[in-house]
């Protein structure tokens, strides 16, 4: 058996430390090790985006990261998204939409429309569509989720949140 | 998933002498997005797992016009597509590395980890192939330089031997009236595999309607991604027209030799071999014409 090794990283702004195996991805130690358990595990392997977080500013899924690859990271998974005093802009206009069913998906969703307004504040539907294909939903389809996205990247709130 | 070390080293010769010691149970990880499912698949096993981000060569990204692009095997798409100077002088490259799989594959997938997972469909071989990029490689008897069209050795293998990795790969500055393209079809947009993908590029003479010389690849219609000299020859000299792409796209036909499986038949992977060497080629053509 391998060792445990000792990893440092910055999640969701705070300085965390953790012991993980290097055959554990961070989605595992996410959930199991820091009770981290917004992101989700939906396929496991790379297709679904239910796990997806912010990896030093990179969308990505955290089933195909090593734990032991974050060291020294920045990290945002869902539970980072929400402002101090109120949800964020995403997370509300996923509410007034009723973007969403079962919920499975959607911190997924909630991040990785984070990072694509994060990186493109005004996209177009097509942007918005393409940038979510690798988050699947199976309750409810998708519109409503773009509608939210869209009504989010127009909203007064989002820009006093950039501001 | 199955227990294996983790070791990163910092240098190239750190690198190979652990990937020597080990053999076969040894694997390098760049982006992860094809080697962790795997690993987590038990489709391969291993001992240990070598990161080679931390290497500086493996992480460069440098393009200058006089010496052409070398491209780090680990360098994730994004940065790639996030180079506006890459961007404008590779469009069959940067066509490629936004179709693999989402942005979130694309946020760590590396052309590098594309090409050694070696799938006779990765996007990016036919592009690199017809960028006429170089693959450098490093091992125990020191580096060695092979052709991308040369790298692959069958699905899932290419020519690496035991204790090599790939560090870096070589584009050659784009030559004036240079134009690339890579594409495929897929019954889905995104996230999905190519059923026969399709890469040309084109030089045109500085009257922009009479091709120098051009290269035509295919992916997905062989056991390896293919290139079809053939095609590329006999484009050369001719004016760039509709007849010259129709003569190319009968001959990248005739050269695929595809297997029917989920994907498609080989009859309709034939037919795709055509229409999208086409429709390559006239991207190709109309690009070297807009620069």
């Amino acid at each position: 058996m391998s060792e445990s090794v000792r990893v440092q990283a910055s999640i969701n702004g705070e300085e965390r430390e953790f012991l993980c195996e290097p055959r554990q991805s961070l989605l595992e130690v996410l959930r199991d090790t820091l009770q981290l358990t917004g992101a989700k595990e939906g396929c496991n392997n790379g297709n679904c985006g239910a796990c997806n977080v912010i990896l030093n500013g990179v969308l990505v899924n955290s089933c195909l990261v090593l734990a032991v690859e974050a060291d020294g990271a920045e990290i945002t998974t869902i539970e980072g998204i929400a402002l101090k005093d109120r949800l964020h802009p995403l997370q509300q206009k996923f509410l007034e939409h009723a973007a969403l069913q079962c919920g499975i998906c959607t911190p997924g969703f909630i991040v990785s429309a984070k990072a694509l307004l994060d990186n493109n504040p005004d996209p177009t539907e097509e942007e918005v569509r393409h940038w979510l294909a690798g988050n699947l939903c199976r309750c409810t389809g998708y519109d409503k989720i773009i509608r939210a996205v869209l009504d989010t990247a127009d909203s007064a709130d989002m820009q006093s949140v950039r501001a | 998933m199955q227990a294996f070390d983790y070791v990163r080293p910092t240098t190239v010769d750190e690198a190979v002498s652990i990937l020597a010691r080990h053999g076969d149970q040894a694997r390098v990880l760049s982006g992860g997005t094809d080697l962790i499912v795997a690993l987590r698949e038990s489709r391969r096993q291993v001992q240990v797992v070598v990161d080679i981000k931390a290497l500086a060569e493996t992480a460069e990204l440098a393009y200058s016009p006089q010496a052409g692009l070398r491209l780090g095997a680990a360098v994730p798409c994004y940065r790639i597509y996030g180079d506006t100077a890459v961007a404008a002088a590779y469009p069959g490259l940067i066509d490629a590395a936004r179709l693999i799989g989402g942005i979130q594959i694309q946020g760590r997938a590396s052309i590098g980890g594309n090409i050694c997972n070696a799938s006779p469909a990765a996007d990016s071989a036919p592009a690199l192939i017809v960028h006429a990029a170089t693959c450098i490689i490093a091992g125990p008897h020191g580096r060695r330089e092979v052709a991308a069209e040369d790298f692959f050795a069958g699905p899932g293998r290419t020519v690496l031997q035991p204790g090599e990795f790939l560090v870096s790969i070589l584009l050659p500055a784009p030559e004036p009236g240079f134009g690339a393209a890579y594409l495929r079809f897929t019954p889905r947009n995104e996230m999905d595999i190519a059923v026969v993908g399709a890469g040309a590029s084109v030089v045109l003479d500085e009257t922009r309607r009479t091709i120098r010389s051009a290269r035509v690849a295919l992916g997905a219609v062989a056991p390896t991604p293919l290139l079809v000299a053939a095609a590329g020859d006999a484009l050369a000299g001719l004016p760039a027209d509709d007849a010259a792409v129709e003569r190319a796209a009968a001959l990248a036909q005739e050269a695929a030799r595809p297997i029917t499986d989920m994907r498609g038949t080989a009859e309709f992977r034939k037919h795709l071999s055509a229409v999208l060497t086409r429709r390559a080629l006239r991207a190709a053509i109309a690009r070297a014409q807009a620069a």
